[in-house]
């Protein structure tokens, strides 16, 4: 590699280097902020006490969410979904994308099939649309509005079908002269080849069916149903109307319990920050294998 | 004959695929009737009567609906430009590091908030920029009278904006990085021997090479003009900062489930889905015709 010695130059590089330390540490500080805040005495942080060590140290809020039966409830349902949504998207996806992968001439209505797969990604009834389908289809309070309300992903069917159009022919039809039929082929010697693209999408499966809330606010009409992130909405985020003047605002504070909140926030991002660095390989070679193509 | 056998195997492989798209993609649409109708809940979609263009045009009538067009498209004009600069930025600089270790780790951590949903952040922020919130101590230090950050319409959009860029520029720094790691290093080598310094190299090297994928990616975004980001406004957003938060697609939530006037929400819904369906059309189009650029 190229050697650096001007002084110009180490100037420029130590700038840098510290530039990027700053950026870095601006990436993580909220999401230590919230820890901290949530292991923090409560009087000390409605003081604004509190920043980058908790002062006052306590498990207190962390105790009381152990013993909130609706932040656990909230939870499980958040995990029965992704599981259910992980699975099952990744089977259709499998299922759906081998054929697409194959040529006009190995299956004459592929290109038809496509054009409608990108048009349902492209153009959607809209909002309202939406939600009456849903409510005739009987999704109002039901764990299937949550796993396949959000639509057939049109985008990861794409991913896997140009991944399997990149695999060697040869292979493929080897096992067909071997006498392996389409299902053997595609369970015995595709999907094992496939492992890089499967875990992308189901690290996208997962992330997406964790963090969504919208679809499950507007299908769920109790809110003992809601998932993790439509709970959290609704105790930490919603501001309150009331809070709006300064004056109520310095009155009420004390009152609303941010430390608690904190915990919450903190334990509901908690599974993703675990699984995180065995994701990365993963999701990296996704979205460069998604967006620009060689 | 083996073909044909195989083919209906195919079929069987689509068949779930295609259910799910049925019902949950294909079949909403035919709600868009509702556009063209006055809906009564009571008579269902298909009976309710036909009102034409009445929703269209009550829609151009109200007070709000050039506002809320006029915020989506400065918010999302905003993201993106600062999408497109601030990751090809941060992108150059990691990239004049040589140390492995050290971009390593930094990349792996920029990474992370794009993984973390706007419900969390959203609890993150109002928790920052709080009356007694960090971002008002610092204030404090510097004299300055704290600002109720959430409920200030003139600040709200510069929040928007900016905590959008905050999650997302990492992971949009991704498609850089590739794009930084495939130039060629003889090229780097025969410039240092030509004398080029650190500087020369990255004005005429390293930005020429990754001038077209920028441009790439500024095409594409393109067809999200009236995508100012629903999730992110739906958390943060409340009354006091509709004058200049409220986007098309927030409208369309409260038109519609809120106050349940279903034929205008649908009209306004529909409206932004031809034209999204139009813009992004185009910007493929483009893409595909300068950069040859196919999604399949």
């Amino acid at each position: 590699m190229v050697e650096e010695r001007s002084f110009l130059s180490r100037v420029f590089n130590g700038f840098n280097v510290i530039l990027l330390i700053l950026i870095t540490l601006l990436c993580v500080l909220p999401v230590w902020y919230t820890l901290v805040v949530s292991l923090s005495d409560k009087a000390a942080v409605s003081a604004g006490q509190v920043f980058i060590w908790p002062k006052g140290f306590t498990l207190a809020s962390y105790e009381a969410i152990i013993g909130d039966g609706q932040f656990l409830k909230s939870f499980l349902i958040s995990v029965e979904r992704v599981v259910l949504g992980a699975v099952i998207t990744l089977f259709v996806v499998l299922l759906m994308a081998y054929p697409l992968s194959k040529t006009t001439k190995e299956f004459a209505p592929r290109n038809i099939l496509m054009w409608l797969l990108i048009f349902s990604m492209l153009f959607s009834g809209g909002l309202v649309p939406w939600y009456m389908t849903m409510k005739s289809l009987g999704m109002i309070n039901n764990i299937w509005g949550l796993v396949l309300g959000g639509g057939l992903p049109v985008f990861n069917v794409i991913l896997v079908m140009n991944f399997f159009r990149n695999l060697p022919k040869e292979i493929e039809e080897s096992a067909l002269i071997d006498g392996a039929g389409p299902w053997r082929i595609l369970f015995n010697v595709v999907f094992p080849l496939s492992t890089p693209v499967l875990a992308t999408i189901l690290v996208f499966t997962i992330v997406y069916h964790w963090n969504e809330f919208f679809q499950a606010l507007v299908l769920m009409t109790k809110n003992e149903n809601y998932p993790l992130q439509s709970y959290i909405r609704q105790v930490a985020v919603v501001v309150d109307m009331s809070k709006l003047d300064v004056e109520t605002v310095k009155r009420s504070v004390g009152l609303s319990n941010q430390t608690l909140n904190a915990a919450k926030i903190f334990v509901s991002m908690l599974p993703l920050l675990i699984i995180y660095p065995f994701l990365q390989k993963y999701f990296v070679k996704g979205i460069t294998l998604g967006s620009v193509k060689g | 004959m083996r073909i044909r056998g195989i083919t209906k195997h195919y079929y069987l492989m689509l068949l779930p695929g295609l259910i799910w798209l049925f019902f949950f993609n294909l079949l909403p649409m035919h709600g868009i009737l509702m556009a063209f109708k006055e809906f009564n809940p009571g008579m269902g979609i298909w009976k309710s009567p036909w009102v034409g263009l009445e929703n269209f045009r009550y829609m151009f009538e109200l007070d709000d609906s050039i506002q809320v067009f006029k915020n989506t498209i400065f918010i999302a004009v905003l993201k993106m430009i600062g999408n497109l600069i601030v990751p090809l930025l941060f992108a150059l600089m990691l990239n004049e590091v040589k140390n492995r270790y050290f971009s390593r780790t930094v990349q792996t951590i920029v990474y992370l908030p794009h993984f973390l949903s706007w419900v969390i952040v959203a609890g993150i922020m109002i928790d920052i920029f709080s009356y007694t919130g960090p971002i008002n101590q610092v204030l404090s230090v510097f004299g300055m009278d704290p600002v109720l950050f959430f409920a200030n319409a003139k600040i709200f959009p510069s929040l928007i904006v900016g905590s959008d860029i905050w999650k997302e520029f990492g992971f949009a720094a991704i498609i850089f990085f590739a794009a930084l790691t495939s130039i060629n290093p003889e090229m780097y080598e025969a410039a240092a021997i030509d004398g080029a310094s650190q500087f020369k190299r990255l004005m005429r090297i390293t930005l020429p090479s990754i001038l077209p994928v920028a441009i790439l990616l500024g095409t594409l975004s393109l067809g999200n003009i009236l995508n100012a980001g629903f999730d992110q406004i739906f958390n943060l957003y409340n009354p006091a900062v509709y004058s200049t938060g409220d986007v098309i697609d927030t409208w369309v939530y409260r038109a519609g489930l809120i106050d349940m006037q279903y034929g205008l929400a649908t009209a306004v819904g529909l409206l932004k889905s031809v034209v999204g369906l139009v813009l992004i059309s185009t910007s493929y189009g483009l893409a595909y015709r300068f950069a040859n650029y196919r999604i399949f």
